[in-house]
């Protein structure tokens, strides 16, 4: 089953399914978490090593590789939470205030 | 066409018992309470006799007692539980989301007062703490309702305009443990009459993956869904009537929303629920044999609270007493059923003078004599004046 959610913010209380029952798993793509975010992690290729660790650790899979990798972090995603930084053995990774101070 | 009928002497709770023995759920989750416990030791018995092939768990409490039968009801199963007072109270935050998860559980609540003091007999202080809990509550005033509201209660709870769990109430002592002459209809009749439950989801299903009880989330639809709750509940007022139709096509005993007597020429009405209607029926028909124009309403269906119909019947007469068996304490306002009766009379033109009677809290006895002295109050109310005070606590020692 397909569910599109794009315009959930304007349905009306008809419209969902009762009880709050999703019929349609693997959905979490369409679930945007980027708007949670602080904090925004900016990562210096100079000191990046390629290890991956920030890879294995992100819990959205916001960290984005390509042949073994990183290229870019996804901000669609990104919640702001800190732990590829916390890990990074370079130091690599910076957050940054999302309000710019 | 009436069923196979067998005419039985049993206790409330054996019949409620034997109505569940008929329903033969798939699971019972349940937790000793008196007076509810002589439900499930029944039950239980008949789970170990093989009568039934329901899957019993014998939980640590009637939280776990409620989570257990919810995460039954979510893989489509028909899943039971029965508890009381206490019982009810400890299930609270999971009453939310049985009916939030819109499953259709049904479950014997065996109506007795809440601690403190610690006291087991009844009243409904239990089952009215739980009004706004989004399930549907019927009420039974005998052993033959409480095993017929429990059939019932399948057929409304499952059907697709409501989906909501039902509670069936049955008072204490008064009717859980009296002998009381009922009538069984025949195993397979019951069988037909509630089909097999078709849920709308299955979390059991690997073909058809499921999320239930999700994170409301910052997206913030809460409020849709409780706007589909009220509206599941408002589609029951037609539901429960239809089921009650044809509950009486098979039994020959009908059911609607309220059951009344002599109010066809009524100027003046009491209203009141369980247990208690039948000795209030015995005091109406007195007064009728005097000629007096007195009716009685028997309210079934707490919730939905059937507002629009009892306000046309009760548009136009002199007066109405409302008993109620629990109070609000909001302050001398009147019981749960006297202020939702009040306020449905808002709107209509001719209003009837309205009057409350708190009695039997804690089980306190309601004899025939304190409901002829409320009769008596009842038939003083003038016109054009409210009987002073309007709340009145029937059988106080004051």
């Amino acid at each position: 089953m397909t569910w599109d959610i794009e315009k959930i913010q304007d349905w009306k209380w008809t419209e969902h399914p009762p009880g709050g029952v999703i019929k349609a798993p693997g959905n979490s793509r369409q679930f945007k978490t980027g708007g949670w975010r602080a904090f925004r992690p900016v990562r210096d290729e100079n000191k990046c090593s390629q290890c991956l660790v920030c890879y294995v650790f992100c819990p959205d899979s916001a960290i984005i590789t390509k042949d073994d990798k990183v290229v870019e972090i996804d901000y669609r995603f990104c919640k702001g939470c800190g732990i590829c930084a916390q890990e990074c053995p370079r130091d690599a990774i910076e957050m940054r205030d999302e309000t710019g101070d | 066409m009436n069923s196979l009928v067998k005419t039985a002497a049993l206790v409330g709770t054996d019949a409620v018992a034997e109505a569940m023995r008929q329903i033969n759920p798939d699971v019972v989750a349940a937790y000793p309470i008196t007076p509810q416990t002589a439900i499930v030791e029944t039950f239980s018995q008949m789970v170990a006799d093989g009568q039934v092939k329901t899957h019993m768990i014998a939980v640590e409490s009637e939280h776990s007692a409620m989570s257990a039968t919810i995460g039954a009801a979510s893989s489509g199963v028909r899943a039971m539980t029965c508890t009381s007072s206490q019982g009810l109270a400890y299930m609270w935050e999971l009453l939310y989301v049985a009916s939030g998860l819109r499953l259709p559980i049904v479950m014997p609540n065996v109506n007795r007062s809440l601690s403190a003091p610690i006291n087991i007999h009844c009243d409904h202080g239990d089952s009215m703490g739980a009004r706004d809990s989004g399930w549907i509550q019927l009420f039974s005033e005998n052993a033959q309702e409480a095993y017929d509201n429990t059939i019932q209660a399948l057929r409304i709870a499952e059907h697709p305009d409501v989906k909501l769990p039902v509670m069936v109430l049955l008072d204490g002592f008064i009717i859980s443990h009296s002998i009381d002459r009922l009538d069984l209809q025949d195993d397979t009749s019951i069988q037909n009459f509630i089909g097999v439950r078709k849920p709308a989801f299955s979390v059991l299903d690997a073909k058809s993956p499921t999320s239930v009880g999700t994170f409301d989330s910052l997206y913030g639809y809460f409020f849709e869904f409780k706007r589909q709750q009220e509206e599941g509940m408002a589609n029951a007022i037609k539901v429960i009537q239809e089921v009650g139709k044809e509950y009486g096509e098979l039994s020959g005993r009908p059911y609607g929303l309220f059951e009344t007597v002599g109010m066809d020429d009524a100027e003046y009405a009491i209203i009141a629920t369980g247990s208690a209607a039948g000795t209030i029926r015995t005091e109406v028909e007195k007064l009728r044999s005097k000629g007096i124009p007195v009716g009685m309403i028997k309210l079934r269906s707490f919730r939905p609270f059937p507002a629009a119909q009892l306000a046309n019947l009760l548009s136009g007469l002199k007066a109405v007493a409302v008993f109620d068996r629990s109070s609000t304490f909001a302050g001398n306002t009147g019981g749960p059923i006297f202020i939702e009766l009040r306020s449905s009379l808002y709107e209509m033109e001719k209003k009837p003078q309205i009057i409350n009677f708190v009695y039997g809290l804690g089980g306190r006895d309601l004899s025939i004599e304190l409901i002829t002295k409320a009769a008596d109050e009842l038939l003083e109310i003038k016109q054009n004046g409210f009987a002073q005070p309007y709340v009145n606590y029937l059988g106080l020692r004051e």
